[in-house]
């Protein structure tokens, strides 16, 4: 389900840097339509600033009609922190990858939830080091082949796969907003996305969103095989739903469908 | 704009680190970023507690990598900003400095060097020049100044945000512990009740307008697709650094018009020099300063003029020959004998270097 057979594109989308870089059947465009139409419907254009990563969501530099900063390899965060700090009124959106969010920059997740800096974190999960050629990652779910982990991730030697949204609903503080979307359900996605966004306008902490994402490239599927490894691989170790809400505060339920213990 | 901190002209008695806030707010520096790390630690802290008083800001990060990340982004949000660090706080800087470079962006870092390799002594040390001046995966396309006392802390602590912002490149103060941790008499002023004009600063994202219909969007990046591409973006970022060194080289010459031995030396250690020079001469020798105060970029031009009759030349610093290094490359093709007096992480005293000339 390539992207460029969606018909109709948001309005934040730059049309002359379309059709877009990503590989066909890449979960990355998926994510970032949920994202235009989040801005969208928010009407936010003009106070959204966009920060990317280096990892393939640093293809998005010049994606949308927002003032985009392109930045390091886990750094977004801080970046867009730095920003946030100097200048409130704006809306600093920073996304990256599992890479980018859970290894090289987790000081800076963790420090950025305990602070509950007022940004918005959407992180594509595609459970491997894309953009380097498919190495694998803290989300390589257990037996998960990837260039490095050839014979299969051994979670005895490795670990097991990193639970983001789970870690960061522990340690926010109240006002945050956190949630685990997939790319094989965009309206959820959208929503999710929009309650994140919504989340920085009303002042009351950092928003959080992972997003179970697609890298047909590196997992050398075809179209049946990526929807299968999401929807019943991924999800396995990753449920979906929504963690943390600051309306009322309360532990959402999170679907506990087939999760491993 | 924010509150003025200074009016009139303050002959004050203060440690470095003091100056050094004070200069930032007197520059009309707006938010801090930094991380704890000795000696740079009195800079947050003056700042803390002076920032709220004129409604300035202040962010601890997680880390120096942190530090010059967030120092980043509060400039692209177009606020005159910086950091401090000093030693391994300083190399962990350097990867956003790196991106500083790349994207020309005007970050201001006051360094306090300490011992290093490592963690080293957090005292004092000139070991963090070659780090300071061409940390990071690049050219070393930024501006370094060396200051010497406690006006030149305040003085070129306000410099480095005005040449940041005129010309892009990523600055630095490199002072060291001593400079920081000492306190001395110093005159704190105004910039502009002197006739300094601050640079204005001004924002690269977050533009008026809506993006895309009433104006193009700001796509900045720091990655390339090809060889070409990066090779034109830094062929004019060499250019432009290339036309801005002589309005920006800045250097100091003590007793050189007939001097024939020539000393070299930069920060605290020119100071030691000075005094040297002066008891050289009453005991008959004829002795002169070279101190270059911008090591990025270094007075090439000024140094090779100015050694013109000097028969011997002594480069003397507290490291293993980082200013002997740059010394060297300006003089290349030049014949004089050149010795150098390297003390890495130790203070030099006018008595040493004394000797030192004495006994060549
Ligand atoms: C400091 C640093 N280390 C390593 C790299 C190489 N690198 C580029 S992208 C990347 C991984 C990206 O993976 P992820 O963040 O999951 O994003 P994806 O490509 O999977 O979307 C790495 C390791 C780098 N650019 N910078
Ligand atoms: S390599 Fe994978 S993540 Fe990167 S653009 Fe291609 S499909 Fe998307
Ligand atoms: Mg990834």
């Amino acid at each position: 389900m390539a992207i460029e057979a969606q018909p109709q594109m948001p309005r934040v989308w730059r049309a002359e840097t379309k059709p877009h870089k990503f590989c066909p059947g890449c979960g990355h465009g998926i994510i970032l339509k949920a994202l235009g139409e989040a801005i969208d419907a928010l009407n936010i254009q003009q106070r959204a600033v966009f920060g990317c990563d280096i990892g393939c969501s640093l293809l998005a530099w010049d994606f949308f009609n927002l003032d985009t900063i392109q930045t390091h390899h886990g750094r977004t965060t801080p970046v867009l922190v730095g920003l946030k700090r100097a200048r409130p009124e704006l809306l600093a959106i920073c996304y990256m990858g599992d890479g980018g969010a859970y290894a090289i920059g987790a000081q800076h997740l963790v420090s950025s939830v305990s602070r509950n800096d007022p940004v918005t974190i959407i992180v594509a999960n595609n459970t491997q080091y894309a953009m380097t050629g498919g190495q694998m990652a803290p989300t390589t779910l257990p037996g998960q082949k990837t260039e490095t982990s050839p014979y299969g991730r051994d979670v005895e030697l490795t670990g097991r796969p990193m639970l983001g949204p789970e870690l960061v609903a522990t340690i926010a503080p109240s006002g945050a907003y956190v949630a685990r979307g997939t790319v094989a359900n965009v309206v959820q996605l959208k929503n999710f996305i929009q309650k994140g966004l919504s989340n920085q306008l009303k002042g009351r902490g950092i928003s959080f969103i992972e997003v179970l994402s697609a890298c047909p490239t590196n997992w050398h599927t075809n179209a049946a095989e990526t929807w299968h490894f999401i929807e019943k691989e991924m999800s396995k170790f990753f449920p979906v739903g929504e963690l943390r809400t600051p309306d009322g505060e309360q532990r959402q339920e999170v679907e506990h469908r087939g999760r491993q213990p | 704009m924010v509150t003025k901190p200074i009016k009139g002209e303050q002959r004050s008695f203060m440690t470095g680190n003091e100056v050094i806030a004070w200069a930032a707010l007197a520059a009309g520096c707006e938010f801090m970023y930094g991380y704890p790390i000795t000696p740079q630690n009195e800079i947050m802290h003056y700042w803390t507690r002076l920032a709220p008083k004129y409604e300035r800001g202040f962010l601890q990060t997680e880390d120096e990598i942190s530090a010059g990340f967030t120092t980043i982004g509060g400039v692209l949000a177009g606020k005159r900003v910086f950091t401090a660090t000093a030693g391994p706080g300083n190399v962990l800087m350097q990867e956003a400095m790196a991106m500083a470079e790349m994207m020309r962006l005007p970050t201001v870092v006051v360094v306090t060097q300490r011992g290093g390799p490592s963690t080293a002594t957090v005292i004092y040390s000139q070991q963090e020049l070659n780090l300071t001046s061409f940390g990071g995966n690049g050219e070393g396309l930024r501006i370094v100044y060396s200051p010497a006392s406690h006006d030149d802390l305040f003085s070129y602590t306000i410099k480095a945000f005005n040449s940041a912002w005129k010309y892009r490149f990523p600055t630095f103060v490199l002072g060291d512990g001593y400079q920081s941790k000492m306190r001395a008499p110093v005159t704190l002023y105004d910039p502009e009740e002197r006739g300094l004009t601050m640079e204005p600063c001004y924002p690269m994202v977050g533009l008026p307008g809506l993006p895309g219909e009433e104006r193009e969007p700001a796509h900045l990046r720091n990655t390339y697709n090809l060889e070409e591409e990066l090779f034109a973006i830094l062929s004019d970022s060499i250019k432009d650094y290339e036309s801005m060194t002589p309005e920006v080289v800045e250097w100091e010459a003590t007793a050189i018009d007939d001097a024939e031995l020539l000393i070299i030396a930069h920060g605290i250690v020119s100071r030691a020099a000075r005094a040297a020079v002066q008891v050289l001469r009453e005991e008959g020798l004829k002795a002169g300063l070279f101190r270059p105060i911008t090591l990025r970029p270094f007075p090439v031009a000024e140094l090779r003029r100015l050694t013109g009759q000097a028969r011997r030349l002594i480069v003397v610093e507290s490291a293993y020959g980082q200013l002997e290094k740059m010394v060297k490359t300006a003089l290349y093709g030049l014949k004089i004998p050149l010795r150098s007096y390297l003390r890495p992480g130790m203070g030099i005293t006018p008595e040493e270097i004394v000797q030192f000339a004495k006994e060549l």
